[in-house]
């Protein structure tokens, strides 16, 4: 194998040589950026733009993964190559997406961080910018920053290894817990769930393994940051948790990308096993650029009495399809979906949730709020079943829009499937828009318009941002009032 | 006292809204420590005043001069007014879902009089002891903006906020509205703490004369289809409660 040092420029990107922006542009990947926000690539290994099996088997050796997994990859490639796209959710804009224009691997970094300090000078530029040093000393128990494809950085601190507790990046937990990955990986997600799914465990890389030991209680807040810092890079992180029996543990990510000129896509999944009397909750906000097609699946599995939670935040992008999903399995497990999406120009956010109750005495709550402005477009997208041998369920959904202009667009398609007659089932919806009197209102108490829009449209998030970890949902409200500026007049 | 300038000067208003004129050359002097009310029926012309001295988008000024302390107001955004010392008592307060008292009255009070005064202990005794007089619970600050508030405790809230922004100028509509006896009397408490003996002013809008009985404004003035048509003493309100608006129209 003769992959260490191999540049981008590859014969793909010289067959579009009429197009000398895309040149350029790959030129720079390389080279250092003389404006915006990117730092400098610093890739040692980098593939050709373009999928294949020989793409999927060389990630695989490059990584010196074992057998069964090079197979999964191959077979999920082929489940990918068959499979047409959704028809459903924004297929327009999923047409868009030009698999032969993405990298499908890049590694920026030789090896994994253990410590802060070993991390290279302009890596920890781009996350200083992001604070994750500071975040760190405020809530972190452990850190993985995915920079690019791979986790350069991983701390874990002394008390959570104590226990007992793993948590390393993905690469690195198949690696040293080869049992364990395997026993639980695809389970929660087959690749034959759907086209994205396929796409992720062909080519996955980076993300997090974490397995908390029965009975542990992770107490701080577990956070880890993804960026996309490579043009045309797709990042296709795959998570996965197993909280052991009666454990308990808060994993947060955040993540932003910087503005980029061509298309990103960014493909994870995210499997959460949920043992017996377990609790898992699993907050993420994602701020992508505009040119991001963000298409996620995550899913859990709660076990007897075990509860799985979702926070998602979703901002950003330019297509978001992302349905946080929940198999209720074992009797009085419960699920919770707590979403919030905002969607500007251009920007369509396609979120809801996914609740299946096969087990009695299973309960569920979503609540989706999604914020549409200048032109942008929220929908929810949501699915309840209960299955026919699952008695007594409880189920509520609320899904509320608030529409900011009369250019911009929120739509609800909810499905509830109840196969047995001894469910309860809640729903509300409403769609909102911000009313003259209600500025009025914190305008006479001495609030600018674009601040009285920002406390609207914070409030209207606060059922979601009062769930975050404090840090996180400062930022949220900077970021919306941020986003409020300039929308006046 | 004569040649003061006032702290609420309104000459000749004329105003409207969607076109039609509502408020047909109104004159108001109200000087500093002086309590005013106006009463009249529905669609005298009431809260367009007070939403015109606020200076609500929706209401046209069609000519007429508002000042404050000398300085026009007509000129100034809603939240400049604020911060230049006016404040209004909604008749009705809207509701904002997710948006928590306490956060609320924390930046209002930063907006209106700056952040220093929204900093520290001297914001957080203020808060107590006038949520106190006002007889409002503690748990009353976690809550969100008037969302789900009973009629009551909207109308203490206002008040409440009153307090707080320490206006040079409030505009109270119909605040007694929907209060029980006790309730008035709190509020009323509430009102001249906040002017009598400082340099401030209010105007109270009202249909009723207990509110008045418990503030004893200096003037009280009759509004009858957009024009000032009697100004008298407390005894007026008392007079109009026993005989109705229809006797002034005949003068």
């Amino acid at each position: 194998m003769n992959l260490k040092k191999r540049v981008t420029i590859g014969s793909k990107i010289n067959n579009l040589g009429d197009n000398m922006a895309i040149n350029e542009e790959a030129r720079d990947a390389v080279g250092d950026y003389k404006a915006g926000w990117h730092d400098p690539e610093n890739s040692t290994i980098r593939f050709d733009f373009g999928l294949s099996e020989k793409v999927v088997r060389d990630i695989s050796a490059l990584k010196e993964e074992p057998e069964w997994m090079t197979e999964y990859r191959v077979k999920a490639y082929n489940q990918f190559k068959d499979r047409p796209m959704p028809s459903w959710g924004n297929s327009e804009v999923l047409q868009e997406i030009d698999f032969e224009k993405i990298c499908y691997y890049l590694r920026s970094s030789d090896s994994t961080e253990k410590d802060w300090e070993d991390v290279p000078d302009d890596i920890r530029n781009t996350f200083d910018r992001l604070g994750i040093p500071e975040a760190e000393q405020k809530w972190l128990s452990g850190v993985t920053a995915q920079y690019e494809s791979e986790a350069v950085y991983h701390s874990i601190r002394e008390d959570l290894e104590s226990q007992g507790v793993i948590f390393l990046d993905m690469d690195s937990g198949l690696k040293s817990y080869p049992e364990l990955v395997k026993k639980w990986f695809c389970s929660v997600v087959p690749y034959t769930d759907n086209k994205f799914a396929a796409l992720n465990t062909a080519v996955w890389s980076g993300g997090s393994f974490i397995y908390v030991p029965k009975g542990v209680t992770v107490e701080m807040p577990v956070q880890a940051y993804f960026r996309i810092n490579a043009k045309n890079m797709g990042q296709f992180e795959r998570t996965l948790i197993i909280a052991d029996e009666g454990s308990s543990i808060h994993y947060v990510e955040g993540c932003t990308a910087p503005t980029y000129s061509t298309d990103s896509l960014h493909s994870a999944v995210v499997e959460l096993v949920a043992l017996p009397g377990s609790h898992i909750r699993y907050s993420t906000i994602q701020n992508w650029s505009a040119n991001v097609y963000n298409l996620v699946t995550k899913r859990g599995i709660a076990h007897e009495n075990a509860t799985i939670e979702w926070v998602d935040g979703n901002i950003g992008s330019k297509l978001t399809m992302k349905y946080p999903a929940v198999i209720l399995k074992g009797e009085g497990a419960h699920a919770e979906v707590i979403s919030v999406a905002y969607s500007g120009k251009g920007q369509h956010q396609d979120a809801g949730a996914k609740i299946h109750h096969l087990a009695s005495n299973t309960t569920s709550k979503i609540l989706s709020k999604s914020i549409s402005k200048n032109g942008g477009r929220g929908s929810y997208r949501g699915l309840v079943k209960v299955s026919p041998k699952a008695e007594n369920c409880k189920l509520n959904v609320v899904c509320d829009a608030l529409i900011l202009d009369e250019d911009s667009r929120s739509d609800t398609y909810p499905t509830m499937e109840v196969s047995n007659p001894s469910a309860r089932c809640e729903h509300e919806a409403s769609v909102s828009k911000v009313s003259d009197d209600q500025i009025f209102y914190l305008m006479s108490r001495g609030h600018s318009e674009e601040e009285a829009l920002a406390m609207i449209v914070n409030g209207f998030f606060e059922p979601f941002t009062k769930e975050l970890p404090m840090e996180y949902a400062v930022e949220l409200n900077q970021l919306m009032a941020l986003e409020m500026e300039g929308s006046i007049g | 006292m004569g040649s003061q300038t006032p702290l609420l000067n309104i000459e000749k208003l004329h105003a409207g809204i969607d076109g039609v004129e509502i408020l047909k050359g109104i004159d108001l002097k109200i000087n500093e420590g002086e309590i005013h009310a106006i009463m009249g029926r529905n669609g005298s012309g009431k809260t367009t005043t007070a939403n015109v001295v606020m200076g609500h988008p929706d209401y046209e000024v069609d000519s007429g001069k508002v000042t404050l302390s000398g300085t026009d107001l007509l000129n100034l955004e809603p939240w400049e007014r604020a911060r230049s010392g006016v404040f209004l008592s909604f008749q009705y307060p809207q509701s904002v879902p997710g948006l928590q008292v306490g956060n609320f009255l924390r930046k209002s009070v930063s907006s209106v009089l700056g952040e220093d005064f929204a900093k520290g202990s001297e914001f957080r005794d203020k808060l107590k002891s006038s949520i106190e007089e006002l007889g409002i619970p503690r748990s009353f600050l976690s809550r969100y903006v008037n969302d789900g508030f009973s009629g009551g405790e909207k109308k203490r809230f206002e008040i409440l906020q009153l307090m707080l922004l320490r206006p040079k100028l409030a505009i109270l509509d119909e605040t007694d509205s929907g209060l029980d006896i006790d309730g008035i009397k709190t509020v009323a408490a509430g009102i001249k703490a906040s002017i009598k003996g400082t340099t401030s002013g209010a105007l109270i809008i009202t249909h009723y004369s207990r509110i008045l009985e418990h503030v004893k404004p200096d003037k009280v003035h009759v509004l009858i289809g957009g024009e000032i048509v009697a100004t008298g003493g407390y005894e007026l309100a008392i007079e109009l409660e026993e005989k109705g608006y229809d006797w002034l129209k005949n003068k």
